[in-house]
């Protein structure tokens, strides 16, 4: 932990302030001040101030109490959703490039599909297809229908690097060796594919927040009154943000900065786990 | 400047320190070299790979990574001009018009979306001031001078319908363009077959000779050195070991490192040695030199004044030495300072291990976008047994279908046609459980150490992992035990165990290969070309290695390799393939001694030795052309279109491999 510290200071920073907004969603009801429904008319729209300090929106809700709420659903959503995404994109990639021939044919032909349906409509579909599953606050099926667009890009981004990996000889020297399939794809490829698919997971997380906000955009995610980054840049906050830009600003920011301290974290978990950069 | 005089030498190179700035420390790659560089003079420098002999022809091309590479001091004079006084401009000028630079792979130093005619073109326009059409008929000149046929067509091709024999020249073309005076060539046929090989540097001898341009050949096959430079130059750890003349220093060198550079190498020459010798240990590490002679800690002759630093110093045969003894080894006080091995090679115990009948590989290509597929044949009706522990050398050229051969063995790919048992059990028929009990008795030592091992293992994983998968250990701490044993066993210490491969160098790296492969306890490996990518004198240390397995563990080995020399000393017996088609099986002695097919007969005939008086004696005799293409291999004999002596007939049929004299086989129309 030290070390990492030492060798990655951004990426220590990063992995703080993830955990600090971890600990925020976990722990909301005791550090907002508000509760984020509680509906105020008497200070509708109002300024960020000592009382909001973030200010409140078009019901009066404090935003800063919404915006800690938030990050229960973002965090949930995004990582979930990108790491199920990425991890079995990047299994299918994988397996596509080790076994080639007809599999990889048939898994680049699904990948052309999914690809061919623009991420939104894929996840109304999915969504549609697979109604609600609520487990505790969060719609389960809601996760399934954001990984699924996340799948078949990470699939050929990380069949193009395991193509190369399948290509080196130590790969011959475990074929040589008799390991199993599985094997050879776990203990052998996967680690030397692990800066293509850390990558692609942390850039999904901010793709899969704002899939999510889309989606209740839609009133096919969360829904009202549910706090969620996304959602609060959308609804009233698009018809006041002319006079109450903090409505957007707040939400906006929280996106922003875990969006940016994933993708640090993951650059420097890249690096951290490349021997090469060890001394 | 280029008005020089002439009583000058043309290149000065006086106490040159270049130092790289890393992370890890300041690495410093040359460390005090003085040379002088003759007009139309040949001097080749050799030195193992680090020693710095690539990076003081960056120097003198001043073309190091600028954001590390610094020259701390010293001078590099060009005509008397000091060039790292000289501004970008001016520096720029020089570069390609009066010095230019062949750099060693021919497959990347060509621009691949621009025509070789443009690309020769470029520096005539740039540096003469050349016209469309001036520079147009110079290039098709220059291409005929450096012996491309077709000359004024193959000016619109591009680089990828040109081989690398020929994309070698016409990167000479591009060098002599403007007409330099100096030609800085770095490993300027490292990556070529043997035949080609010559075909090159004929081709450049004659032409430095011809245009009276001084040539500066880097290299670390002293073979080549032998038989083209006039001056050599021994590099070591980023210090000159010795330089003079290439007579004196091939027959009577003054350095140590130099005499056990010239005992390591494998010879055609010679009678075969039991064993090679070697210089033990590793090069220093740059970043971290100790005082004194950095020979010393490899060198069988030191003594106490070695802990000083020795300066280089005239000999009594007209060259110089950095080396405190050099006296004495004048006087011949110091004879032999490698290591010499005792003992013999193995006997093979006469049982069959592994037989190939008949075996042969088709790969079906695209060709181009038109959708056409083609055939590549790549091994055609190969067939050849191996005793167990025997060796059983197979060599050819790049492209001759060796490497298949030995992947085919391993069940890497599946073959097209044919059968290969093991043991008495058939690989094509054998079922899954048995064939996965067969897998770990056939194993595999790759050629590039640094590709080979999983970067993300330690080393210690990698040569456990195959007792952990195939049960062979109790428990994990008998498995430990097993892994230093097997460390050991290759020569390296316990605890390189916990290390990662990019932390060792690229000998330790082959004995770690050489360990997994030991891991699986099998009968058989296959080494493909499991000693080209190390330096000369590692080379030796790991050939030693695998003969002294072999005695002890009666292992076989099928050792594919490019370099006959090397395969003459470990092999027992020797298939020789071109174009997928075995033409030669023998003895190694009878092979080596009275080869009977014609291509074996070019093959030695191309591979240099290192002794300038034996090489210069010798009228070359080269194959001319190329090999044709595995696409549309010529009908009847393979190798008529390159045969000295091929008649009508050859085209006809295909010959048999026959028996000609006992046990040595061949296929030639001429022993039918």
């Amino acid at each position: 932990m030290i070390a990492f510290c030492r060798a990655q200071p951004l990426g220590a920073v990063s992995l703080a302030v993830i955990l600090v907004m971890m600990l925020g969603g976990v722990f909301a009801p005791w550090v907002a001040p508000y509760d984020p429904l509680a509906i105020d008319f008497a200070a509708v729209l109002a300024r960020p101030s000592w009382a909001h300090w973030f200010g409140t929106d078009g019901y009066g809700r404090d935003i800063l109490s919404r915006v800690i709420h938030g990050a229960r659903t973002a965090l949930v959503i995004g990582f979930v959703s990108s790491f199920l995404g990425s991890s079995v994109g990047a299994l299918l990639g994988a397996a596509s490039a080790y076994f080639g021939g007809k599999i990889d044919d048939a898994i680049q032909r699904l990948v052309d599909i999914l690809l061919a349906f623009p991420i939104i409509v894929l996840a109304l579909v999915v969504v549609a297809v697979l109604g609600k599953a609520v487990v505790l606050w969060i719609d389960a099926n809601l996760i399934v229908a954001i990984a699924i667009p996340i799948v078949p890009k990470v699939a050929r981004v990380v069949r193009a690097a395991a193509l190369s990996v399948r290509a080196m000889p130590y790969i011959d020297a475990a074929r040589a060796g008799g390991y199993s399939h599985l094997r050879i794809i776990f203990r052998h490829m996967a680690p030397n594919l692990a800066a293509p698919y850390l990558i692609m997971l942390t850039a999904y997380i901010a793709q899969a927040i704002l899939l999510e906000a889309s989606l209740s955009f839609l009133g096919l995610g969360v829904s009202e009154p549910t706090p969620a980054w996304g959602l609060m840049l959308s609804g009233n906050a698009a018809d006041f943000y002319g006079e109450a830009p903090w409505m957007i600003i707040f939400p906006g920011l929280a996106i922003s900065l875990a969006v940016f301290a994933f993708n640090l974290a993951g650059d420097a978990l890249r690096d951290w786990l490349d021997p090469k950069f060890k001394t | 400047m280029e008005e020089g005089d002439s009583s000058r030498p043309l290149l000065a190179v006086e106490d040159l320190h270049v130092a790289f700035h890393t992370p890890g420390g300041a690495v410093r790659a040359v460390a005090g070299i003085d040379f002088q560089v003759g007009r139309g003079e040949i001097v080749a420098v050799v030195g193992e790979s680090g020693s710095g002999k690539s990076v003081t022809a960056l120097s003198i091309m001043r073309l190091l990574p600028r954001a590390t590479g610094r020259i701390e001091r010293g001078r590099i004079l060009y005509n008397g001009h000091d060039l790292l006084m000289l501004d970008d401009e001016a520096m720029r000028a020089l570069r390609g018009r009066s010095i230019a630079m062949i750099f060693q792979e021919p497959m990347t130093s060509l621009n691949p979306v621009l025509t070789i005619g443009f690309q020769i073109m470029e520096p005539l326009r740039i540096h003469l001031g050349h016209d469309e059409a001036q520079a147009r008929a110079r290039a098709a000149e220059l291409m005929r001078l450096v012996g491309i046929p077709d000359a004024e067509r193959r000016l619109d091709q591009y680089p990828h319908q040109f081989s690398g024999g020929m994309r070698q020249r016409v990167m000479i073309a591009i060098a002599l363009a403007a007409e330099p005076k100096l030609l800085i060539a770095d490993e300027p046929t490292t990556a070529l077959d043997v035949t080609i090989q010559a075909q090159i540097l004929e081709l450049m001898r004659d032409l430095a000779r011809r245009l009276n341009i001084a040539l500066v050949v880097i290299t670390h096959n002293l073979g080549i050195v032998a038989r083209y430079a006039d001056r050599v130059m021994v590099m070591y750890a980023a210090r000159m070991a010795e330089e003079g003349p290439a007579e004196a220093l091939f027959h009577r060198p003054r350095h140590p490192y130099t005499m056990g550079l010239l005992r390591s190498v494998p010879r055609l020459d010679r009678p075969r040695a039991a064993r090679l010798e070697t210089i033990e240990g590793l090069p220093p590490n740059l970043a971290a030199v100790q005082a004194g002679c950095r020979f010393a800690p490899r060198c069988p002759a030191r003594i106490e004044a070695c802990a000083r630093e020795p300066e280089l110093q005239p000999t009594d045969v007209g060259s110089r030495a950095a080396c405190w003894r050099s006296a004495e080894i004048a006087q011949g006080k110091i004879g032999r300072v490698a290591a010499a091995g005792a003992g013999e090679g193995t006997g093979a115990s006469g049982e069959v291990l592994l037989d190939v009948r008949g075996l042969a590989k088709h790969f079906d290509v695209k060709l181009g976008l038109g959708g056409g597929r083609g055939t590549v044949r790549a091994v055609e009706d190969v067939s050849f047994s191996i005793r167990a522990g025997e060796t059983l050398g197979l060599v050819g050229e790049s492209g001759c279908g060796k490497t298949t051969v030995g992947r085919l063995i391993l069940r890497l790919e599946q073959p097209s046609a044919g059968a290969i048992s093991f043991g008495g059990v058939d690989l094509g028929s054998a079922a899954p459980d048995v064939m996965r009990a067969l897998r770990r008795k056939i194993q595999v030592i790759f050629q590039d150490p640094y590709s080979s091992l999983n970067p993300r293992m330690t080393v210690g994983q990698i040569v456990g992992e195959p007792i952990e998968v195939y049960g062979l250990a109790a428990d994990a701490q008998a498995r430990a035990a097993r892994v230093t044993d097997l460390l050991g066993q290759v020569g390296l210490r316990a605890d390189m165990a916990a290390r990662y491969p990019h932390q060792l160098s690229g000998g330790q790296r082959q004995r770690v290969g050489i360990a997994r492969a030991l891991a699986f306890e099998p009968s058989f490996i296959v080494c493909d070309e499991a000693v080209s990518a190390l330096d000369v004198s590692i080379q030796g240390q790991i050939i030693n290695l695998l003969e002294d397995l072999q005695r002890r563990l009666g292992l076989a080995y099928l050792f594919i390799a490019h370099d006959l020399a090397v395969v003459r000393h470990i092999a027992m017996r020797v298939v020789v393939m071109y174009l997928g088609r075995v033409m030669e099986v023998g003895e190694r002695e009878a092979l080596y001694r009275e080869p009977l097919h014609p291509y074996t007969r070019l093959l030695l005939d191309a591979a240099p030795t290192p002794d300038p008086a034996v090489e210069r004696a010798r009228a070359p005799r080269l194959i001319t052309g190329e090999p044709p293409s595995p696409l549309a291999p010529p009908s009847g004999c393979v190798f008529h279109t390159r045969c000295p002596v091929a008649e009508p007939r050859c085209r006809e049929a295909v010959p048999p491999l026959v028996a000609a004299r006992g046990e040595h086989q061949v296929a030639c129309v001429k022993y039918q």
